[in-house]
């Protein structure tokens, strides 16, 4: 089933967007810029509006958080948006159907889960992995899953050509660098902080240090996530690295326009949608 | 070695259910009880508790270590906890059975520690890795406050600042306990998110952990979490067990048949049962926090008897969730077992059937809290009173020759208010 759908469409096989989109911004001379919204925040329409209009609104690749009850590495920005998708009614499976309505009308914006194991053990893990590549996920970050606990999840992925996108910390010592890094693909996501998301900023000097101590590990591009808030640091980030991704700032846009009991205002979309922009055009200025 | 056996039927489901040697050998070095515990973490908890598991080894393998650990239990703690015959419970039981039923009924008494409880044990052990690690500050979570207390009495001793994460329902029906760790130095910080109950308390807990890795150690209460934690309070708390069976040998001059303890995330049942995995005659009893019913959706917190295995707070273990894998707040009465996954060395004996897991309700707990004060003198914190209320229901169908431990392993003087309010009682 996943097969066919994925050969009907005429543009790049499931699995490859990733890497044909680094490669066209590589040609192009300048990073991603990788915009975060949560699935279901703050409902399915909503959330459906902000993910169709990421693409124009400048966003190279686009992660989506599948909301789940205890996200450990979130700070409140996400963890807030999280429980908002689950009153919305979000699910992995309704996630997928997101992704797959997305994909009737973009088939090269890579997009990117992000979530944690326990929701992908309950669908199924084998089945999961099949479900998203027919809906046209491209890649996974599960934040609790680790290389040495990949095992249940990783082969499948492989086998469905959706890369294991992994997190690379300041804490990540050269060690252990390399079985983090061994067990990636797509791209290395570095966190800029140590801590949790949305918390604090990324100091621009360390992450100058940073980055081409990764870079002498691996030939996969690096993007820089976790304290990166303003255009500014957007641009610093994808110039130093190959891409910025914004998350809590965005949500904490978003958030905003909502009214007391946290429903969506006319608004909503566009204000999340405009901030997209501002930072895309941050990571777009010449160097 | 005789062959693994292999139940009948089991292959085909793929799970480890071959049933070992011996039951005390776990966990391997990947930190997994058969598919149970794990290191289910975020990269950037992983560098920390690889550097926990690795100074942990070296402490255990350290004869300094244990002395000194030994030193605070004799002194510090008072160990050994006496192992009492709570002879008007059996009378009591025994009035009620049939000729010749009624088992003997033994309290190992836990809730005499300095502190009021059985946390005290793996603190110690925990917060002199810490030292050792050259860590400078001290985290905990706590659901009854009694981790919390227990990791601030120890602070307080070592001169360490302590901050305690614990939900704001916590706070508010554990007020006694709040005050206690203020009393001892300890910041304690009010979780909002959530149910604001353990659960959350540990997510926060793990969050600022993350965010301070340079001089933090994380002090884990129970048998649970990712590895090294499930064994290193197992070990830690096995002094339980140990005694008891010294204690037992003395007191009967043979081991006792039957085993109970009361089950959240399971440090005190798995401290007493672990020395006595190897023998096949004692038979162990875990009680789990029925709430308001089994048969209730979010009511109650049995993980290992309404649940199912999932991954939460890095180890894969049983725990209350929905069909789409979002946990469940549990409920309980009780503060201390209100968390909806168990320590996965439990999901592994669960499994192998070595240990029962059974459960009783929130008014069955409340009932045994009340007969202990009255024929005891002894008010047992709500969570071992959930074991009470198992041996309550055992104790008289087993003939009088047979012997029971149950772990009191806590007291109830933290309880009282919630106990009043339940009765009707007015401050």
């Amino acid at each position: 089933m996943s097969a066919t759908a994925t050969e009907t469409r005429p543009v790049v096989a499931t699995g490859s967007r990733i890497a044909a989109r680094f490669a066209a911004l590589r040609a192009e001379g300048r990073g991603a810029l990788i915009p975060f919204l949560e699935a279901y925040d703050p409902d399915r329409a909503t959330s459906m509006e902000i993910l169709r209009g990421m693409p124009g609104a400048g966003a190279d690749l686009i992660e989506i958080g599948v909301p789940f009850t205890d996200p450990m590495a979130d700070g409140p920005i996400i963890q807030l948006a999280g429980q908002r998708g689950l009153k919305a009614g979000a699910t992995l499976g309704g996630t997928l159907e997101m992704v797959r309505e997305f994909r009737a009308g973009d088939s090269e914006t890579p997009v990117i889960l992000m979530g944690y194991l326990n929701p992908i053990l309950s669908y199924g893990a084998e089945r999961f992995v099949a479900d998203a590549a027919s809906a046209g996920v491209d890649g996974l970050i599960v934040v609790d899953m680790p290389p040495e606990e990949a095992e249940v999840l990783a082969p499948h992925a492989a086998a469905a050509g959706l890369d294991i996108i992994r997190l690379v910390a300041p804490t990540t010592d050269a060690a252990r660098l390399d079985v983090v890094l061994n067990a990636s693909s797509g791209f290395v996501y570095y966190v800029a902080i140590t801590g949790i998301t949305g918390t604090r900023s990324a100091d621009p000097a360390a992450l100058e240090a940073a980055i081409p101590r990764i870079r002498a590990h691996t030939d996969l591009p690096i993007c820089i996530g976790f304290g990166v808030r303003t255009p500014e640091q957007a641009g610093h980030a994808a110039r130093v690295s190959d891409g910025a991704v914004v998350a809590s700032a965005l949500i904490e846009t978003m958030s905003r326009t909502l009214d007391s009991e946290g429903r969506a205002t006319p608004g909503t979309a566009q204000a999340m949608l405009d901030q997209v922009r501002a930072l895309a055009a941050a990571v777009r200025a010449p160097r | 070695m005789p062959p693994a056996h292999l139940s009948p039927g089991n292959a085909k489901l793929n799970k480890p259910l071959t049933r070992p040697n011996t039951f005390r050998s776990g966990p391997d070095a990947a930190g997994k009880f058969g598919g149970f515990g794990g290191r289910y973490v975020a990269e950037t908890l992983m560098p920390l508790i690889l550097e926990v598991e690795q100074a942990y080894n070296a402490a255990k393998a350290d004869p300094a270590f244990d002395a000194e650990w030994r030193r605070l239990l004799t002194h510090y703690v008072g160990r050994p906890s006496p192992l009492w015959y709570a002879e008007r419970v059996t009378e009591h039981l025994r009035a009620e059975a049939a000729p010749g039923m009624g088992a003997k009924v033994y309290f190992k008494r836990d809730e005499l520690n300095h502190t009021g409880a059985h946390k005290i044990n793996a603190v110690l052990g925990q917060i002199l890795l810490a030292k050792r690690m050259g860590k400078k500050r001290i985290i905990a979570e706590t659901g009854a406050g009694q981790h919390g207390v227990a990791t601030a009495t120890a602070c307080a001793l070592f001169n360490l600042p302590c901050t305690v994460f614990m939900g704001a329902t916590d706070v508010a029906r554990q007020q006694p306990n709040v005050f206690r760790m203020k009393l001892l130095g300890a910041e304690v910080v009010a979780v909002e998110s959530g149910a604001a109950t353990l659960k959350d308390a540990m997510n926060e807990a793990l969050r600022h952990w993350v965010a301070n890795v340079e001089d933090t150690y994380y002090c884990i209460g129970t048998v649970a979490g990712p590895h090294p934690y499930p064994v290193m309070v197992r070990d830690f708390q096995s002094v339980i067990g140990s005694e008891t069976r010294a204690q037992m040998m003395e007191a009967e001059g043979r081991l006792p048949d039957v085993l109970v303890a009361a089950i959240g995330g399971g440090s005190n049942a798995m401290g007493l049962f672990h020395p006595f995995l190897d023998d096949a005659d004692v038979r162990m009893l875990g009680v789990e926090a029925g709430g308001h019913g089994v048969d209730t959706v979010t009511g109650h917190a049995a993980s290992l008897t309404g649940g199912r295995p999932g991954v939460l707070h890095g180890n894969r273990t049983y725990l209350l969730q929905d069909e789409h894998g979002q946990i469940l707040e549990g409920h309980s009465i009780s503060a201390g077992l209100d968390y909806p996954g168990v320590g996965p060395e439990h999901a592994w004996l669960h499994e192998l059937g070595r240990v029962e897991y059974v459960n009783a309700t929130d008014d069955e707990a409340l009932a045994a809290f009340q007969l202990c004060s009255r024929l005891e003198g002894i008010i047992p914190a709500l969570e071992p009173a959930h074991a009470l209320a198992h041996v309550i229901k055992v104790a008289p169908t087993l003939p009088e020759s047979t012997l029971i431990v149950m772990n009191m392993c806590g007291r109830g003087d933290k309880d009282i208010f919630t106990v009043a309010r339940l009765l009707g009682e007015e401050f």
